[in-house]
């Protein structure tokens, strides 16, 4: 078999398989994740001391539990309690965690660095807290947290290779599936890094382009 | 018991940061239109009681009322009373992400849930009243310290607030900018505005206000007119405190 036919026969067809489970997986975590991420700094921040304790907690549990180990729990453990959970739901659900607790941390750092006048000033306006933060607090910080956010979003794409290691054949599946089979170790792997290079990149531009537009003027 | 010409009452308000008492039983009746000026040494309590007027600082004890309404322990209805008790910072606070026009309207927005069109007119008028209409799509960082120094004022005059107060309004400021808030709020003063001001200002003190507070050690120490407190023998530390004033500007 020549090597054109490898490409175009073999390798694109599994790898554009595997690609749609990479973004299948990365489009349903990242909102989710980020949402939540928001919603753990906030509570960290803004919430009384018992919700902002248990806040920390999600942060050290998901932030400190390896990603993987998180994994083989949700999908291997889980069904001796009863709960079986498909393996791309168990995949998404442990991203979703790790995702949120490292956002949290980004977003919690960009709403300190709001100065408080600017919640002062929204309190002597009338607004109640939740406005406030709502209103002026969030999209000041948000806008800071671009840049970590977006790292985590490329750490993201590239972490959800681990899925693999509960059968979900996405890129890095797929990629491995072919290399065993056609004994073409160097070729596959070089050619699936170059189409993670490539997501990142974009991710990159896209991340760019977000800070730029929502920069505040002077 | 009630007395319907006061606007404002201050009923005796203690408040302490740890173990430094900063206001230690102030009392202050405060009729409309009146514009009083409070002055004196740094760290007596004055911005605090500002704060403590609009519950931004939560006194230790004494109470507020506005219109007879009280203020203090108003639990969530001292959000309906701060747009009542509009007030102006000596750092501006204007909100960074938001053009001028956007900084005033948002709370008519938010808070008082206008709709947009309405908002926005209004938003208008009150940068127009400040003199800064031409400045209404700019960013808080694009604009000098006195242009945003009036639009927070602005900011603050669209939610139709009873009474004004203004913490150090021109502190951060050099005395040309200095000069151009001051007009706006001379203004306003006449207008009728009732008006709290703590400032260092003498000249605006002495030409504005109808009253004038001595406060020093957490106290209302004097208060009298300008013409009072500077003539009266009997205002001694307030007249010393204005006269070192007076040696430097010399």
């Amino acid at each position: 078999m020549d090597q054109i036919t490898f490409i175009f026969d073999i390798m694109v067809p599994a790898f554009a398989n595997g690609l749609l489970i990479t973004l299948a997986l990365v489009a349903v975590t990242a909102p989710i994740g980020f949402l939540l991420g928001v919603g753990v700094a906030c509570g960290r921040v803004y919430g009384g001391k018992g919700l902002s304790w248990l806040m920390q907690l999600y942060t050290i549990f998901f932030r400190g539990c390896p990603l993987l180990l998180l994994l083989f729990i949700l999908y291997f453990g889980l069904p001796s309690l009863g709960i079986v959970l498909t393996p791309f739901v168990a995949s998404v659900l442990g991203f979703i965690f790790c995702n949120s607790a490292y956002n949290s941390e980004y977003v919690r750092g960009s709403i300190l660095s709001v100065k408080e006048g600017q919640l002062i000033a929204a309190k002597a306006l009338g607004m109640t807290k939740n406005q406030a933060i709502l209103n002026i607090v969030l999209p000041q910080a948000l806008r800071r947290s671009i840049p970590g956010v977006s790292n985590e979003f490329i750490y993201l794409i590239k972490y959800s290779s681990l899925a693999y290691m509960i059968t979900v054949i996405e890129l890095t599946g797929a990629s491995k599936l072919i290399a065993t089979k056609y004994f073409a170790y160097n070729e596959t792997f070089i050619a699936v890094a170059i189409v993670y290079l490539a997501l990142v990149t974009i991710t990159t531009f896209g991340a760019n382009a977000l800070e730029k537009k929502y920069a505040i003027p002077g | 018991m009630t007395d319907t010409t006061y606007i404002l009452r201050i009923e005796n308000i203690k408040k302490a940061f740890g173990k430094n008492e900063v206001l230690k039983g102030v009392s202050l009746d405060v009729r409309k239109g009146e514009t009083i000026c409070f002055i004196g040494p740094s760290g007596t309590g004055k911005s605090t009681l500002l704060r403590c007027i609009n519950q931004l600082t939560i006194p230790d004890s004494g109470k507020i009322f506005l219109n007879d309404e009280e203020v203090t322990h108003a639990g969530p209805r001292i959000n309906y009373f701060r747009q009542k008790i509009g007030m102006v910072f000596q750092n501006f606070f204007l909100f960074d992400h938001l053009t001028a026009v956007r900084n005033v309207e948002i709370a008519l927005l938010k808070v008082k849930k206008m709709n947009p069109k309405e908002a926005r007119e209004k938003a208008m008028f009150e940068l127009k009243q400040v003199g800064m209409a031409d400045w209404a799509d700019h960013y808080p960082a694009e604009l000098s310290g006195g242009q945003a120094q009036r639009v927070s004022i602005a900011r603050a005059l669209a939610m139709d607030p009873d009474i004004m107060l203004f913490d150090e309004p021109t502190s951060a400021l050099d005395p040309e900018l200095t000069r151009e808030v001051l007009e706006v709020m001379k203004k306003l003063a006449l207008e009728g505005m009732t008006m709290l001001v703590v400032t260092h200002e003498m000249g605006f003190a002495c030409s504005v206000a109808n009253k004038i507070c001595f406060m020093e050690h957490g106290h209302i120490k004097e208060q009298g007119t300008p013409a009072e407190l500077l003539n009266n023998p009997e205002f001694e530390r307030c007249k010393a405190f204005i006269g070192e004033f007076r040696e430097y500007s010399q």
